[in-house]
């Protein structure tokens, strides 16, 4: 692709300043500084809840805190983790990068873009209000279910759930009208002359996203709905005695929830193969068949969800038919993985720091694959199931395939968004850090699940001792290496040194060819692919 | 897609309304927690707060729409801008397919697998000695989470009478709006005006006589949202459903307000299209309830 630009220099920013551009802006870089910033405030918030429950779990027996609040704990950090900080980084990259990758002069609805961001907050504040009304005595805490919000237990729970049920509510219109916006952006955005199969790939992966998202979180909607009737309006949906079956919120939490781990990784699945052939300064290995792959994900994703409950109880036949169709996924998997392995195949490979982070990120993303591949396994996953085997296997997907993701894309592009350059060795020493200590955190939970440790208890028999201590401590260095993050974006964000357009070597597309920082208001005329 | 450039796209200067919007979700989510809590300290402050968010956030849409509208009426808005709000429309409608279609799920499953399934267990063992697990169904009852519950005797609700005329009243109203959007293209204003009437009317005469069915439900056929499996999917349903319309039809008096203000041209019309899309929509799932919920 070549293409013929005017990148403008535009003196005049016609918005307010102060707090009052950030409340009202239209302009997709704003709203996507919001959503990356209120991502990384969020991971940190999620993160702190996860530091109390592993010094809980350092030790055998109860020492900090109360299994209640333990259960609070855990429900909650999930919650955070996947919707407040996963989810908004995600957006926030495509708020940010799409209307420069495809060439558009913003996203197609900014006010409606606005409002996606700011109903992160008020969800947020409903999401962790209980913990400070429970200290004044309003209620027992924030949802003690864990993130799943099983019946009965929901049903059963207190005022945590109300109001977790509610966060769900704004943080589901708020995706909802971050994918109408991204679908719309690039449906109708696109530049003169992009058509659709010459996409840069992050657009692919965020328009599969956007489509899973209008079908998966509506239903998510409804099933609280009814779980909030059921708690304050008599009905029975998930209650035996009145013809209704908890299972069923089962069934209904996991056709969102499955497709959900999708519309986590897609967007990563977009961005990475970009920065691999960037650092490889190669062309992107089979452009199409990474297309067509992201698609048959996608398909599949909708499918699948029972393998999340194998245990509870179905018929062979189902059981089957939800093992087959899982493991399916796998194949169009390989195909991305061995597409981006190709990509960077005897390419003239620099590491810099996204680069270190991309093939990490492949290789223990790689080991979540692979262990997911157990897991759908009906016979197997009757002894994995409910253990810290699972725990392990989706940090391994959600964190290293989400998060490390997302943090190579944050060093690819924080150059472009802040037209500064961030400390490269404080970027490799946080990669160190985290790519060790996580494999440390996590590899000892694959044994302890294998042992026979369950998930979600607060307290744990004595064998399982070492493998605990060793996978806190290396959560502890995890947690704290996500400073050196935090520190080095605001610093990058503060100054450093220049960065030119291109940033990096061999980077392509659309967005490295505007100044670093882009102006205010970049492609008010379009670009012309050829 | 062009392939030329399609010069300048409208983008809206910076705005206060979705950030307020936000502001009274979040203060009538917290009230409808606290009024829904009886044993909450807060608990009777809890309703003033839900209504407080909910006019808070009337006022945003009001306000927000308004200046959609007057942003229109000042010619901002070209081909292409249209389509963006053609896409997204389509987009939003996807979204409110696949909310129905959650509703609709619970009660394919409760119907086919969970009552059956209640019933089918081994008479030695089961707690549900009586239960024959026939739709429609309140469920066998039992103690549910410390509380008894007994099953509902109900009567439901027959297909023939209402819900059939109610039908016919959805079916009419979408030729109505569609002779209206045939005014619109030929700019025969008064077909177009008269059309949108007609329509609000059959909206409005469907509210009423849905109203008139819950009324009936609850006081003579026994049939409430605690009725167990029927009576919840019945209420859902038809409640969901009933809201939308209720949406629709406001939505329809302000278009009909608009093109007796003179709005919309034969080529632009997004404003109108949206409705009637919106309004179709609802047919749609109209015709989805009367068929599984009503009628088989």
């Amino acid at each position: 692709m070549s293409y013929t630009t005017t990148a403008h220099h535009d003196a005049h920013e016609d918005h307010p300043s102060g707090i009052m551009r950030w409340l009202t802006t239209t302009n997709h870089k704003d709203i996507g500084t919001m959503y990356l910033i209120f991502a990384l405030i969020m991971f940190m918030v999620g993160g702190s809840m996860i530091m109390l429950v592993r010094a809980e779990l350092f030790q055998p027996g109860m020492q900090l805190v109360q299994p209640e609040f333990f259960n609070q704990l855990i429900g909650v950090h999930a919650l955070i983790m996947i919707f407040m900080a996963l989810m908004p980084a995600a957006t926030g990259f495509a708020n940010w990068m799409l209307p420069l990758q495809i060439g558009a002069p913003d996203m197609a609805l900014p006010r409606l873009n606005n409002w996606g961001f700011w109903l992160l907050p008020p969800a947020a504040i409903l999401l962790t209000l209980p913990y400070i009304l429970a200290l004044f005595g309003i209620g027992d805490g924030a949802i003690a279910t864990g993130w799943t919000f099983y019946a009965p237990l929901s049903v059963q729970g207190g005022i945590g759930v109300d109001f977790a049920i509610f966060a769900v509510h704004l943080l589901g219109i708020s995706s909802v009208m971050g994918s109408i916006n991204v679908i719309v952006t690039i449906f109708n955005m696109r530049a003169p002359g992009m058509t659709l199969m010459k996409m840069p790939m992050f657009a692919w992966g965020w328009l599969i996203t956007a489509f899973l998202l209008i079908a998966t979180i509506p239903v998510l909607a409804g099933a609280v709905t009814m779980l909030l009737t059921d708690r304050h309006f008599g009905t029975h949906f998930f209650d035996a005695a009145g013809g209704g079956d908890p299972i069923m919120f089962q069934h209904l939490f996991w056709f969102f929830g499955h497709p959900e781990v999708y519309i986590l990784l897609l967007p990563v699945w977009g961005f990475m193969p970009q920065i691999l052939q960037t650092f490889a300064r190669k062309p992107m290995y089979g452009y199409k068949v990474q297309v067509y792959s992201l698609w048959a994900i996608g398909a599949l994703s909708v499918v699948v969800w029972a393998h999340h409950f194998f245990t509870v109880g179905m018929p062979v036949p189902a059981l089957l038919y939800f093992m087959y169709s899982t493991m399916a996924i796998s194949i169009p998997l390989a195909v991305l993985f061995y597409c981006w392995i190709a990509t960077i195949w005897r390419g003239s490979m620099s590491f810099e720091t996204p680069m270190l982070f991309a093939v990490g990120w492949i290789i223990l993303f790689g080991i979540g694959g692979l262990t997911g591949l157990v897991l759908a396994d009906v016979a197997a996953d009757a002894q994995y199931h409910h253990t810290y085997f699972v725990v392990a296997h989706f940090h391994y997907t959600l964190f290293a395939g989400g998060i490390m993701g997302i943090m190579a894309g944050v060093y690819y592009w924080l150059p472009k968004m802040t037209g500064h350059m961030y400390n490269e060795k404080l970027g490799k020493l946080h990669f160190w850090l985290t790519a060790i200590s996580f494999n440390l955190t996590f590899i000892p939970q694959f044994f302890l699940g294998l042992a026979g440790m369950p998930r979600r208890i607060p307290d744990y028999a004595l064998q399982f001792s070492e493998f605990n201590m060793i996978s806190s401590i290396a959560a502890f260095v995890l947690g704290a290496a996500q400073l050196l993050f935090v520190y080095n974006i605001i610093s990058c964000a503060r100054g450093g040194k220049k960065a030119t357009d291109q940033v990096w070597e061999g980077a392509q597309g659309l967005e490295w060819t505007l100044p670093s920082p882009p102006p205010y208001h970049s492609f008010t005329e379009q670009p012309v692919v050829k | 897609m062009a392939t030329q450039s399609q010069g300048h796209y409208f983008v809206p200067n910076p705005s206060l309304y979705p950030f307020i919007l936000s502001a009274g979700l979040l203060v009538m989510a917290a009230g409808f927690i606290f009024s829904v809590n009886e044993s909450v300290p807060g608990h009777s402050a809890g309703s003033w707060m839900m209504l407080g968010g909910l006019g808070v956030i009337l006022a945003m849409i009001f306000l927000w729409l308004g200046k959609v509208i007057a942003e229109s009426q000042g010619g901002h808005y070209k081909t292409w801008e249209d389509k963006s709000f053609r896409w997204g429309m389509m987009a939003f409608i996807a979204s409110e397919v696949a909310f129905f279609a959650a509703f609709f799920g619970a009660l394919f499953y409760m119907r086919v697998i969970s009552v059956p399934e209640l019933a089918g267990f081994d008479p030695e063992f089961t707690p549900y000695k009586d239960f024959l697990g026939a739709w429609p169904s309140a469920g066998p009852g039992g103690v549910v989470l410390g509380t008894e519950y007994t099953t509902a005797q109900f009567t439901p609700m027959g297909a023939w009478g209402i819900p059939a005329i109610n039908t016919l009243i959805l079916l009419t109203s979408g030729a109505t709006v569609t002779w209206a959007h045939w005014g619109l293209l030929k700019n025969k204003r008064s077909q177009l005006v008269m059309g949108l009437f007609l329509t609000v009317v059959l909206g409005l005469m469907f509210i009423a006589l849905q109203a008139y069915e819950y009324h009936h439900a609850y006081n003579e056929l026994g049939l409430t949202l605690q009725a167990g499996a029927y009576g919840s999917t019945f209420f859902m349903l038809t409640g969901f459903h009933g809201f939308h319309v209720t949406l629709g039809t406001i939505m329809l008096i302000v278009i009909l307000l608009r093109s007796m203000k003179g709005h919309f041209s034969p080529e632009h019309h997004f404003g109108f299209e949206g409705v009637a899309w919106y309004w179709h929509f609802v047919d749609v799932v109209w015709l989805g309830l009367f068929v599984f919920v009503y009628w088989l």
